[in-house]
């Protein structure tokens, strides 16, 4: 005797935790069933798998018919059709956003576009992670993405109130939404040390310290762009390693504030012209795009490297980079202190969080 | 076949019909199965090709929907007319029905070019329209439009529901239908109930489903306020549950009313070959929705002529009987209800009915029993025959066909004014007939009625006096096309021909009175069967208007039985038994004679006296039949009933029996007809009433004793049910306190000891008297193992499962044996369909899969709620349809209550004391009724003063709609707790306020605090692209979703924040996968209130009566 039709409805929506998890990750309802059976639930309840598979059935059918409301998590809280206790509507947009760091590391600074969607399957591969989950969590990036990416005003906040996401999933949104608005590389060989975390924080500082909003919240750019007008400013800055002068100045500044404060000294009086004029000429190449890409590539590549393979400690990387964005207010002639700290708030930021093996 | 063999009894009780199955010991259970009868054929036009189970196949094209008649185009021609009786010397009310559309939301996307919608709305009321302006190209439209002025009467605004239609324009092409809302406003015409209806509803479409939500505000003006209650059925108030309203009290019952109403089925006019289903679907809605207002108007009036003022247990249903049309019919207890606030004011003013009633020396006839059945014959014939007294029981829809037929009471009905004496309008309706032949002064029977039924199943203490047993009648009838939508004549006398048979099987018990009253139907093509049932029971006068229950009842009321077994008391005579029972003294107060075994359809008295827990108990029982058409067919099924009657009887015993239980309460029993088989389905809870004497266990006694194997396997048998037996007492922790055996005495010589239960009549009686495998009882159980069909049946006696522990089910109100509700409550439908897929099959293996069916259902139900546990569910409601050949579906309707299960340990230790409590649990109220009755009912109001200033403070309070959310965030504690919930700050933005729904009367650990009126709503959904939309369980749990939603919604746009005695009356599903097809109808019904949590009406702040600002609201609105 075999059921056609079997439903159960609830007044208030039975959400099971569990198997919200497997739908998530993509699992068959059959799948589901089978992993539900390891996890021994027959034993506990003393059931039959005839009841856990229409059990299963109708939990996957309810998160379909959620699913479309998930997409617009406001939508969840005013809608009539399920009635579902507050603190469950938080759970279940809060499960449906969170995503696999693996997979938010992979995708980011890419294009969220169709042909992206295509690799999925290399991705999953690669991560783990299922691939319609994969599916799922790059729909979520992506519609996150289309959502926030003409509005005005901090990018999380942004988030925060349209897809009611907690506060910190809503950051790491938000670092996802810049990555792909900038398109930074973050894909290449020498980048493969650094992890969604650390690019996560790299995009708040950036952000936080660069971005129109952190300044005047009322700026009509989106706060994933970069300001235009800031990007060209940074030009200005260039004066530091092209004028021989001051870069000797700074130079001698920096060094003699460091004398015996840091182990690699020598190293360092070695070495500051070539990372000065790195650390100064990332932020002259961001006007444009292409070289906005290479942010990250030319950090590790003319920054961190060097230091690490003159095996210069976390600790040292600070003292030098408080001294170095500190030095030219005392510079002659140097009218762009603000600027320039405010440029190199970000960059430090950025150094210390990737400064590790 | 084992059931062959007795054949010969049941032509008997075909024959007549208070002859019993001589085993059938301690239960009366007659079963009617009359003769087919056709209507009788009018000439008319051919029917169309039979539509089938099978959902109909439609062409495109459209063409505009417009079916005749109802009230919508009718209603102002029909109330001129005069119509029926009632409506005659009614005045015109004229009202003022005010609609305001404020806003939209989440439509969907009508133009794909822009992706937005230009949406605009149609408000229809009767034959009038209003349009709101077009919102251009938005999904959240910002109508806020003026208020639209429907000028009515007020019959119309009981009959018509408010139509919303949202529509998107479409400068070049006809605008497209977004979908609709439909709102009843009767809530709106009782003073006590809401003020305003508005809040958020779902737009629904019969395709689509929901899209989107609309904001509107509804209010009515009603002019000559001040005589509405007197003038039209406007102030009736309408409760489906069944018990007195919590916030009530009852100054009578007056007893049974009755209507209903018949047309054409939409579905299958010729037009419906043209237009959509769209449209179809939609006349369908409108027309269900204007007959139920039609038929409550109609019951409404027959109430007023009553005096009453309220229908408690309303039950209205639908009759789909396809080309024959569509019956829509209601039953109901009619009561005089009185506010609990307000003591005095609301009697009328010329004579109180209660007073009348005392008044009236009911006492004449010395000789109850001559009384009792003195009338029943000729009062039989003339239902038969369609006589005059048939018409009172009804008031045809709007025609004057009844005053033709039967002038005498139609003139009556014309002439009693309502400001004439009281007696004048009582006279009319009653049984003039009764008068012609018993002679009798008028005055003595004035206030008789004729079917002395109660649909209430919960009794204020003390009203109920004795119960007899369950009596029911089924008849099996040949559908035929309705010809004339005005005279539903023949549906009218199937229905009285039931009724009649179970008043005379009440009779035969000794009662006077039917209760928990019900009556069903189950139609499969042209054959229909008709069921009714109830429990016998003999009343207590004080409450009643009517005289029914004179003299036995007189006599009776002095003995002033005890209040815990009272009820259990044989009604009856024990030297004239109806049927053979075996007696004992009560092994309560040892005084009076009661049965081994009781069986109602009632839930448990509150002042029952109940040892350990209850459970539910189920008989499942398949009936193959061969297909046959016609005359031939409706035989078939009107042989296989009494077989099924008997065996399911059969089968509950022997479950109630191996729990070791003595008691049915709640029992209903369900035969569906199907093509090719029958199903039936009875549902009960069973309880140990600790007036009843120890059920004996079973004894299984074999045929063949020579085989010493089969012996084994008897012992075996045996072994294993005594052993079920000894776990379910622990299980249901049934430990009765022993008693002495000379007390209980045995006072009637009884030649045999030993009730039997005998599968075959062959059997003779002492050859089971020899075998004496009793086990110490004396009361044991036999049950003989003849075939291979009798093992079967013992085995699957075995195979109910106990729920998984911390579990208790039940399908009454209350569990018996648990009183500590907590306040966590979850309502459920389920719905199953399953194929019996046997190529060859036979009632064994159909019995085993309709059991497995069931079985496995509850035992997912248990899965899905197993974070509730412990809990208890309660009223578990199942209905069972045979869509088609081989497919079964079953609905379950139930609610799971958590409760604390430490205090119930600590209650379970001493048994009387709990059950006293758990009477007093939701009920408290009513326990604080005296015991002893005391003459006044206006001086047996319990209330203490400062719960009565608290109740009346919360329930008079005219809430203005403005400020409802937040009162209503405020009532409950659940909005409150996830406001103050820290860790989900994004969700307190939340604006959909909680609407709780139950099954049951009450809601566990809260106070109900208003009744704002009753929610009935019947709902068309269909779908051409069933595969898309999940198959046919997504289809279904999408739509039961939308349907909990928008009663959901209905409920707190009225306020509300509940819905309680909720019931899912229909859910009726074809689909034809081949087309990717699918069709369901649901029907609902429940009462919208409003409820606070215990806890917080005791810091609630007395707020000042809203009497004052209520009124001068409401004169506002008529200036505007």
């Amino acid at each position: 005797m075999s059921s056609d039709l079997d439903v159960f409805v609830g007044n208030t929506t039975l959400i099971d935790e569990e198997v919200y998890r497997l739908w998530l990750d993509g699992h068959s309802v059959a799948e589901a069933v089978a992993r539900r059976l390891r996890g021994g639930v027959l034993e506990r309840e003393g059931t039959s798998v005839a009841v856990l598979q229409s059990d299963t059935r109708d939990h996957y059918r309810t998160f379909q018919m959620l699913e479309r409301l998930l997409h617009a998590p406001p939508r969840l809280l005013q809608q009539l059709l399920f009635q579902i206790p507050p603190e469950r509507q938080a759970l279940l947009i809060q499960r449906y956003y969170a995503f696999d760091e693996a997979l938010a590391r992979e995708l980011l600074g890419k294009k969220l576009s169709k042909g992206t969607k295509k690799e999925l399957d290399e991705v999953s591969a690669r991560t783990g992670v299922g691939i319609r989950s994969c599916r799922r969590q790059f729909d979520n990036f992506k519609r996150v993405f289309k959502a926030v990416e003409e509005l005005r005003g901090p990018l999380a906040e942004n988030i925060q109130q349209l897809f009611l996401l907690p506060p910190a999933l809503a950051r790491d949104y938000a670092a996802i939404v810049f990555f792909a608005n900038s398109r930074f590389e973050t894909g290449k060989r020498r980048l493969q040390f650094l992890s969604f975390a650390d690019f996560a924080a790299c995009a708040q500082s950036l952000m936080g310290h660069w971005s129109q909003g952190a300044l005047a919240p009322e700026a009509a750019e989106p706060d994933g762009d970069l300001p235009k007008s800031f990007l060209q400013d940074l030009k200005e800055l260039k004066v530091l390693v092209a004028d021989k002068d001051l870069l000797d100045q700074h130079k001698s500044l920096v060094c003699s504030a460091l004398r015996g404060k840091i182990s690699v000294h020598n190293e360092l009086e070695a070495n500051f012209k070539a990372l000065s004029r790195a650390l100064v000429n990332v932020g002259g190449k961001l006007t444009h795009a292409r070289d906005v890409r290479d942010f990250f590539v030319d950090l590790v590549e003319k920054v961190i490297e060097p230091c690490r393979s003159d095996k210069w400690s976390p600790g040292d990387l600070r003292l030098f980079l408080t001294h170095y964005t500190a030095a030219p207010r005392n510079l002659p002639g140097f009218r762009h202190q603000a600027l320039w700290e405010r440029y190199m708030a970000a960059i430090s930021a950025c150094l210390l969080r990737m400064y590790h093996d | 076949m084992g059931t062959m063999r007795t054949v010969p009894d049941f032509s008997v009780v075909r024959s007549g019909h208070e002859v019993q199955i001589p085993e059938q010991v301690s239960v009366p259970w007659q079963g009617l199965h009359r003769a087919v009868s056709r209507a009788p054929t009018i000439p008319g036009p051919a029917p169309a090709g039979r539509g089938g189970a099978a959902p109909r196949m439609r062409s495109g094209a459209a063409a505009a929907p417009r079916h005749r008649r109802g009230g919508a185009a009718a209603a102002a021609p029909a109330g001129a007319a005069g119509g029926g009786g009632g409506r005659r010397g009614r005045k015109k009310m004229p009202g003022k029905l005010k609609v305001k559309i404020v806003a939209g939301r989440h439509l969907p996307v009508m133009d794909r070019a822009s992706d937005l919608t230009d949406a605009f709305v149609e408000v229809k009321f009767g034959n009038t329209t209003f349009k709101t302006d077009v919102y251009p190209k938005s999904l959240n439209p910002q109508w806020n439009s003026e208020w639209f002025k429907f000028e009515v009467d007020d019959e119309e605004l009981q009959d018509e529901p408010l139509q919303i239609t949202v529509l998107d324009h479409d400068t070049y092409s006809a605008n497209d239908a977004i979908g609709k809302v439909y709102i009843d406003i009767d809530p709106l015409l009782y003073s006590e109930a809401a003020t305003v209806i508005s809040g958020w509803f779902p737009i629904y479409d019969t395709i689509h489903g929901i899209r989107g939500e609309i904001n509107v505000v509804v209010k009515v003006d009603l002019f000559n306020d001040l005589n509405r209650f007197r003038q039209s059925s406007c102030g009736v108030k309408f409760f489906c549950t069944t018990s007195i309203p919590k916030c009530y009290r009852a100054v009578v019952i007056h007893g049974f009313v009755e209507e209903l109403v018949v047309n054409e089925d939409p579905e299958y006019q010729w037009i419906d070959r043209i237009r959509t289903p769209r449209a179809s679907n939609e006349a369908r809605q409108r027309l269900i929705s204007l007959m139920s207002g039609e038929l409550q108007r109609k019951i409404g009036l027959k109430v007023l002529e009553m005096r009453g003022n309220a229908v408690v247990g309303y039950l209205q249903c639908f009759d789909l009987e396809g080309e024959s049309g569509l019956v829509v019919r209601a039953i109901g207890t009619a009561c005089t209800l009185d506010k609990l606030s307000n003591t005095s004011a609301f009697l009328p003013a010329c004579n109180s009915p209660s007073k009348e009633m005392k008044e009236i020396p009911f006492n004449e006839d010395p000789n109850p029993n001559t009384y009792s059945s003195g009338p029943s014959t000729p009062l039989k014939n003339q239902t038969y025959s369609f006589s005059p007294s048939k018409s009172y029981s009804r008031q045809s829809s709007s025609s004057d066909t009844d005053l033709s037929l039967t002038p005498k009471t139609g003139m009556g009905s014309g002439s009693a004014g309502k400001e004439g004496g009281p007696f004048k309008t009582l006279l009319r309706q009653q049984t003039q007939s009764a008068l012609e032949q018993r002679g009798g002064s008028p005055r003595r029977f004035c206030t008789r009625r004729e079917f002395p039924f109660f649909t209430l199943t919960t009794f204020p203490p003390g009203f109920l006096l004795h119960v007899g047993g369950v009596v029911s009648a089924r008849s099996v009838k040949l559908l035929d096309r309705i010809h004339n939508p005005d005279e539903p004549e023949t549906r009218d006398a199937w229905w009285a021909e039931i009724r009649q048979e179970i008043k005379s099987h009440a009779k035969a018990l000794g009662c006077h009175a039917v209760v928990g009253y019900s009556e069903s139907t189950s139609i499969c093509e042209e054959v229909c069967i008709l069921s009714a049932s109830g429990t016998a029971a003999v009343l207590n006068p004080r409450f009643l208007q009517d005289g029914t229950m004179e003299g036995c009842l007189e006599q009776r009321i002095e003995e002033a039985s005890p209040p815990g077994c009272g009820f259990c008391h044989i009604p009856y005579d024990e030297l004239n038994m109806p049927f053979p029972a075996h007696l004992t003294y009560c092994y309560n107060c040892r005084k009076q004679k009661v049965p081994d075994v009781l069986f109602t359809t009632i839930d448990l008295p509150v002042e029952a006296i109940v040892v350990g827990k209850g459970c539910l108990i189920q008989a499942r029982l398949c009936r193959l039949k061969k297909k046959a058409q016609a005359e031939a067919n409706a035989t078939s099924i009107s042989n296989l009933l009494p077989f099924m009657e008997y065996e399911v009887h059969t089968q509950l015993m022997n479950k109630l029996k191996l729990r070791g239980m003595n008691a049915l309460f709640g029992l209903r029993i369900q035969i569906t007809v199907g093509e090719n088989m029958l199903m039936g389905l009875a549902s009960a809870t069973g309880v140990y009433l600790a007036a009843l004497p120890t059920p004996g266990g079973i004894q299984i006694a074999g045929k063949t004793p020579n085989d010493g194997t089969y012996e084994q396997h008897i012992s075996h048998m045996q072994k294993k049910i005594n052993d079920t037996i000894a776990k379910n007492k622990e299980l249901y922790e049934i430990n009765p306190p022993e008693l002495p055996e000379e007390i209980i005495g045995s006072p009637i010589p009884e030649p045999r000891q030993r009730s039997r239960l005998l599968r075959s009549q062959s059997e003779s009686s002492d050859e089971v008297t020899e075998l004496d495998l009793s086990h110490g009882k004396k009361d044991a159980f036999v049950l003989e193992i003849d075939d291979t069909d009798a093992m079967e049946d013992v085995h699957s006696l075995l195979t109910d499962v106990p729920p998984p522990s911390g579990f208790y089910s039940c399908n009454t109100e209350i569990m018996p044996g648990i009183n500590n509700w907590t306040p966590e409550i979850q309502m459920f439908t389920a719905v199953r369909v399953s194929r019996l897929s046997n190529i060859n099959p036979t009632n064994q293996t159909l019995n085993k899969n309709f059991n497995d069916l069931c079985e496995n259902l509850l035992k997912s139900l248990y899965f899905k709620l197993r974070s509730m546990v412990p809990c208890c569910l309660c009223h578990v409601n199942f209905t069972v349809a045979l869509p088609e050949d081989e497919l079964v579906q079953i609905a379950v309707t139930a609610v799971a209550i958590t409760y604390d299960k430490n205090q119930a340990l600590q209650a379970n230790k001493a048994p009387t004391e709990k059950s006293q409590q758990r009477a007093s649990t939701d009920n408290e109220e009513q326990l604080q009724f005296p015991l002893e009755l005391c003459s006044d009912p206006l001086s047996s109001q319990p209330f203490s003063p400062a719960k009565e200033v608290l109740e009346g403070a919360s329930s008079h309070t005219g809430i203005p709609a403005a400020q409802r959310a937040t009162s209503l965030e405020k009532a409950s504690p659940l909005a409150e707790g996830y406001l103050r919930h820290r860790s989900v700050p994004s969700c307190t933005n939340s604006t959909v306020s909680v609407v709780k729904m139950t099954p049951l009367s009450f809601l566990p650990g809260a106070k109900i605090t208003k009744y704002l009126g009753i929610i009935n709503m019947f709902f068309i959904r269909e779908t051409t692209s069933l595969r898309e939309e999940g198959g046919v369980s997504g289809f279904l749990h999408a739509f039961i979703a939308e349907v909990f939603a928008m009663v959901r919604a209905h409920v707190a746009a009225l306020g509300g924040n509940a819905v309680v005695s909720y019931i899912m009356k229909q859910c009726v599903f074809m689909e034809n996968p081949n087309k990717n097809q699918a069709q369901c109808l649901i029907n609902v019904s429940g009462d919208a209130v409003i409820f606070v949590r215990e806890s917080e009406l005791e810091m609630l702040p007395v707020q000042p009566s809203a009497a004052a600002p209520q009124h001068t609201s409401s004169a506002g609105d008529v200036t505007t």
